[in-house]
């Protein structure tokens, strides 16, 4: 069946240039069908609050972050240094050697992570809301560090062991045994509709916008071209990992990805150098923006809400993506990975965000009207007119090319190895999500895979607006429930930060190394 | 007052020539027993995907078990079988740290390890294992050509 699959994709990619023509009216029926089916689910997520145009689910995750960051008593700061502790392995047990690091753990939930929310999320936040967004993403990545913390804390306290010595873990584990455990009703209904949207995420956020935004990239550097072509490209390779099971492509993926964050991050570190003078303003423009719009779609409103939104799509805190994929760490201290989880938003939205916010308001993509002082609109009025009327990805693009000329062609190597990276990790998150609403056996896990793979050159070829509106909503839709879920659990993670940090201050626990 | 040798083997040649290179010298010394070390090269700051830590723990069993029968066993019963004294460990880990580690641990005399001619493109820039241990070892090393 494999070989056929393949043979099927080789065909249709070598009469790729014939179907060209073709190809855009394929696009546009693609995209047509997409945006009728996913409109009456995106219109319900992004729903506004009776009365105003703030859309409750920004508001589900705002307070959600704030009542786990009051309630853990400002974990994200008072066990900060501890949590750089545990990642550099110091309270690790020699004996666990060859286990699941708290590093690995951490580094594999960033590569599922850190990616597109981090430059076409934030191009598009910075495009509708502003450099005031910047403000309230970087917010929302600090309260964030403690809804990450409570479900990752939950998703190792929950998994599953298997004889076999391999683990699963995740929202549906913790919501269905954890409620449970209380003696409450309703964790398994949690846990299957958690499943259903966290399925829906994989495919949304997890993949069609990555496919998407991966194709708006390529297509900027060798020209225009349809986008179902990159989309069977991509979902050839895909297939070849995840159904093929050719481990060495991830495993290149995942070592070179770490590198490309880190090139990317030296680029922007470069520009914000070279442009010292102009981060003072930048930051101005930020913190001015936050609470006044500057005149931007939405104003102030609109800076929060783009905000919150990119950031909480590029971290995913409360989302419990990240508690799949902390749950495998080898540690008798459930908290510990929850410590080390906090890291990642910070990481994640606070450092790597913020970033590329400054790089895009510094480089002057954003067209302001010199004798205001404020942004001039785009045509449609719903966000700010840049240069060549770029968006997304496109706009991060050309705003590290007015600092680093060539980076445009590393940032879209980085782009596509971002994208793989993140397909990958979500395919994971949804199969395991798959598994728990159908069981496990190889027949049930290859209908998920080749589910994904088509939704792949869907993604691709549908426009960025219906891909990003779904994807949002299907990734919000798990935290709906997640957060939910937390809120009746996180008495548990008091329990267990109650137990381990007297045990750390009483000398109970202590380090392996000093 | 017994004295014990740390081997470190490899699974190849070089680490017979290690462990023929130890019987002799238990056999001078007299009262002699001997750890046959294998370590697994691993990092803890590795990078994975999602899949592979989940498979991990079961993968890391399946490592130390091949080892041990691969490598392990072998070498303790032809030890044995020679009328000497001998136990085994596997670890992962650094090898160069990891065999030091377990020489401080179990009080050994020293650490034979045979100098290994399959060096690949990192052994070059970063330096093999056997000239790690000998730069960083807490008690002397043997190395057998």
């Amino acid at each position: 069946m494999t070989r056929t699959m393949m043979a099927a994709l080789g065909a249709a990619l070598l009469a790729a240039p014939a179907a060209a023509q073709e190809g855009s009216t394929l696009d546009a029926r693609v995209n047509e069908i997409f945006a009728q089916t996913t409109g009456p689910f995106v219109n319900f997520i992004f729903a506004p609050l009776y009365g105003t145009d703030f859309p409750w689910i920004v508001m589900w995750l705002v307070v959600a972050a704030t009542v786990f960051t009051l309630y853990f008593g400002f974990v994200q700061f008072r066990y900060f240094g501890h949590a750089i502790r545990l990642v550099k392995g110091d309270y690790s047990d020699p004996d666990d050697a060859g286990e699941v690091s708290h590093f690995q753990a951490l580094a594999t939930a960033l590569s599922g992570t850190v990616g597109l929310g981090n430059i076409a999320g934030v191009a598009v936040a910075v495009g509708i809301g502003g450099p005031g967004a910047t403000f309230w993403m970087i917010l929302a990545g600090l309260l964030g560090m403690a809804s990450k913390f409570t479900e990752c804390t939950l998703g190792v306290k929950y998994r599953n062991e298997y004889e076999d010595g391999t683990v699963s873990g995740g929202p549906m584990y913790y919501l269905s045994k954890g409620f449970r455990e209380l003696g409450l009703p309703g964790g398994g209904v949690l846990a299957v509709l958690f499943s259903i949207f966290c399925i829906l995420g994989a495919l949304g956020g997890g993949n069609m916008f990555q496919a998407n935004q991966a194709h708006a990239q390529i297509s900027g550097i060798v020209g225009d071209y349809p986008g179902w072509i990159t989309g069977l490209v991509f979902a050839a390779v895909v297939f070849m990992v995840i159904v093929g099971g050719i481990k060495s492509i991830a495993r290149v993926t995942e070592k070179i990805v770490p590198f490309m964050g880190i090139l990317y991050v030296g680029a922007a570190l470069i520009i914000l150098i070279a442009e010292y003078d102009k981060i003072g303003w930048a930051f101005g423009q930020i913190f001015e923006g936050a609470f006044s719009g500057l005149g931007v779609a939405g104003g102030l409103v609109g800076a929060l809400i783009q905000g919150f939104k990119r950031a909480a799509f590029s971290n995913e805190a409360g989302v419990g993506s990240a508690a799949i994929a902390h749950s495998a760490v080898k540690t008798k201290e459930p908290i510990t990975e929850g410590f080390v989880s906090l890291l990642e938003p910070l990481i994640d939205t606070v450092v790597i965000c913020t970033m590329t916010a400054l790089v895009i308001t510094i480089s002057g993509q954003l067209i302001m009207d010199p004798q205001t002082g404020r942004f001039v609109l785009d045509e449609a009025g719903t966000a700010i007119a840049t240069v060549d009327g770029n968006t997304g990805v496109a706009l991060t693009s050309a705003a590290f090319a007015e600092g680093i000329g060539w980076f445009p062609y590393v940032l879209a190597v980085a782009v596509v190895l971002f994208a793989f990276s993140t397909m990958i990790s979500w395919s994971y998150y949804g199969l395991k999500a798959w598994t728990y609403l159908f069981g496990e056996g190889r027949t049930k896990e290859l209908v998920f895979k080749l589910i994904f793979c088509v939704f792949v050159v869907i993604g691709a070829a549908a426009n960025l607006g219906p891909v990003i509106d779904f994807s949002d909503a299907a990734i919000f839709a798990m935290a709906v429930v997640n957060i939910l879920g937390l809120y009746f659990l996180m008495k548990i993670v008091r329990r267990e930060l109650g137990s381990y940090g007297k045990r750390l201050r009483t000398g109970e626990i202590v380090a392996y190394k000093n | 007052m017994t004295t014990r040798l740390v081997v470190g083997l490899d699974g190849h040649a070089s680490g017979e020539r290690a462990l023929d290179f130890a019987i002799k010298q238990a056999r001078l010394i007299g009262d002699c027993d001997l750890v046959v070390a294998y370590v697994i090269e691993w990092s803890p700051f590795s990078f994975q995907t999602a899949e592979e830590n989940a498979q991990r723990h079961k993968r890391r069993e399946e490592e130390i078990s091949t080892v041990m029968s691969r490598v392990i066993d072998p070498a303790v019963n032809k030890l044995e079988g020679l009328g000497l004294k001998a136990v085994g460990k596997v670890r992962h880990g650094d090898v160069a740290d990891t065999l030091n580690a377990i020489a401080k641990e179990q009080k050994a005399a020293q650490i034979i390890v045979a100098r290994s001619s399959e060096g690949g493109f990192s052994s070059r820039i970063f330096g093999s294992s056997t000239f790690n241990l000998v730069k960083a070892a807490d008690l002397p090393v043997t190395v057998v050509q």
